[in-house]
């Protein structure tokens, strides 16, 4: 449940679940989401321009010439979350390449961790992970948890130019980078699947919030190959 | 039919099409861009008897120099914007903002370079002959999203305009009256109590400078570093334009059009609505301070800046 409402500036209002993440706490983010998603395509509510979900947190933007924060607060105070409003999940198999120059961040992330670069991949690819949400560049997902001998901090100095396809882990999550850009995440391989296709206008994303993820390794030859 | 277009001869540094923004897709993680400074956006189109929310071109520092082939347009330049018209017959007039001028089959316009200023709008009667995707004219670089594939405009590209012959409609002009304000009017974030008294003390009495390492994503200040007293690091959630956050290296970044959509850095404040034009025009070197405001005088200053904007509409029409 939404522990603490409060303004984002002025033009956006910030629900807060609490401090921990976990799939119960997002799930029940996702529900208010989905809920408030469909207040604005049956014209329940007016102004609304944006809804973000996070780990933890709801996002509600709105256009301050329509409505205000007060206005908005109390709709989400006085509505009810239907259940089971969570769309299917999917499970999704994502190929990933963990050749040296793919795994920029591999034999660092040993080093650091102390152990080998094999386990950590073995270990990766052992778990299936829930998509917390989407978002930072466009289409990149949020995964977790990653097994608890994995977990570090981001990279000290962040790479100016992650390279698209990079699969990158940090703390207990894991996420893929949808496009080439700035970022901090260890990166330990790659993949040629696409994950957001911005000619699909209705489903531009492989990976929603809700799915299931798994990894699995193929050679630089299949990488290179690799046709969708 | 030979459809009329403004050719490309000098691209700018970077020139766009922009209109009020995508909305609904920050949960995919595609973010509003729209015109930095929207209020010279929605006047630059007032000017041409547009619809408010037609897209037209903006432009940073240097802006583009364009010839147009095939048609006879009405245009209007707004911001505070050096550019000159060259007309087919070899004179060229000196150009001035906030007002609509006729341009024949030939013509160029030669936008050189904003004043004290970073952007500066383009409007054509019309509009640009482009698609909507995701229902906005907006060009989001950084997602390669909008018109001309997310990408800037570049050398010797034909720009298509909707209405290729028009009549010359009257001249409309306005004085606009810039101010030149270095408060730019916050409220505390929501990670506001991250950092200690002193941080607090020196954010809203100190003074900023504003970085050249700013463009439609942020803005990065130069300033004295902000202590965090809790976390350097949140988990990460949504961003919004106008939220300050302050990454471990203490110095205070503003989110502009084309943020990342998800953030993990503490949020210090966020600037009031009726302020985020003013922001987005200050050009690096620019000294600022931060001043606190409640949410309810933040609603009552937007109502004063869109009373204002609507003034200036209500003059061109």
């Amino acid at each position: 449940m939404i522990k603490n409402i409060s303004n984002l500036g002025d033009a956006s209002i910030y629900c807060d679940f609490g401090q921990d993440v976990n799939q119960k706490i997002n799930s029940n983010v996702v529900s208010y989401f989905n809920h408030i998603k469909e207040l604005v395509k049956n014209n329940e509510i007016k102004g609304i321009t944006n809804i973000t979900p996070s780990y933890n947190k709801l996002i509600v933007s709105f256009d301050l010439e329509i409505i205000t924060y007060n206005e908005v607060k109390q709709i989400i105070e006085n509505f009810k979350i239907k259940k089971n409003i969570i769309q299917n999940p999917k499970k999704i198999k994502i190929p990933i390449c963990c050749d040296q120059e793919y795994a920029l961040d591999l034999t660092s992330l040993s080093n650091k961790l102390n152990i080998s670069e094999n386990e950590i991949l073995e270990t990766h690819l052992n778990k299936e992970y829930f998509c917390y949400m989407t978002g930072f560049i466009a289409g990149m997902p949020f995964l977790g948890d990653i097994d608890k001998k994995l977990r570090t901090h981001r990279l000290e100095t962040p790479r100016v130019k992650v390279p698209k396809g990079s699969v990158g882990i940090t703390e207990q999550f894991c996420n893929i980078y949808t496009y080439e850009s700035p970022g901090g995440w260890n990166i330990i391989g790659n993949t040629p699947k696409n994950i957001f296709n911005k000619l699909n206008f209705d489903k531009p994303l492989l990976i929603n919030p809700g799915d299931k993820v798994s990894f699995y390794k193929i050679t630089k030859q299949e990488y290179l190959n690799w046709n969708e | 039919m030979n459809e009329a277009y403004l050719e490309v001869l000098r691209p700018g540094i970077n020139t766009t099409i922009q209109d009020k923004g995508r909305f609904h897709l920050y949960h995919i993680g595609i973010t509003v861009s729209g015109a930095m400074d929207q209020s010279k956006f929605q006047i630059s189109n007032a000017l041409v008897n547009n619809d408010l929310n037609e897209g037209v071109l903006e432009f940073a520092y240097q802006g583009p120099c364009l010839k147009l082939v095939n048609g006879n347009i009405n245009i209007a330049i707004t911001g505070n914007v050096n550019f000159n018209i060259l007309r087919k017959n070899s004179t060229t007039e000196e150009g001035i903002c906030f007002k609509n001028y006729f341009l024949e089959d030939g013509d160029q316009i030669d936008i050189i370079s904003t004043k004290n200023s970073v952007f500066g709008y383009f409007a054509v009667q019309g509009g640009f002959k482009t698609d909507k995707v995701w229902n906005s004219l907006s060009i989001n670089t950084k997602a390669k999203v909008g018109p001309n594939n997310g990408e800037k405009f570049s050398l010797r590209q034909k720009i298509y305009i909707n209405k290729s012959k028009t009549e010359k409609l009257l001249e409309k002009k306005i004085d606009y009256n810039f101010l030149n304000e270095n408060i730019i009017r916050v409220i505390k974030g929501t990670n506001y109590n991250y950092f200690s008294e002193s941080a607090l003390n020196i954010f809203f009495k100190e003074e900023y400078t504003v970085s050249n390492l700013s463009d439609r994503m942020g803005m990065r200040m130069e300033g004295p570093k902000l202590e965090n007293i809790t976390n350097t690091n949140i988990k990460s959630e949504g961003l919004v334009k106008g939220v300050i956050q302050v990454p471990a290296d203490g110095k205070p970044i503003i989110m502009f059009s084309d943020h990342g959509t998800i953030g993990g850095y503490p949020k210090i404040a966020v600037i009031i609505s009726a302020d985020l034009d003013k922001v987005a025009q200050l050009p690096p070197g620019s000294k600022i301070k931060f001043k606190e405001v409640s949410l309810i005088n933040a609603e009552n200053y937007f109502k004063d800046h869109i009373k204002n904007i609507n003034k200036y509409i209500r003059e061109i029409k």
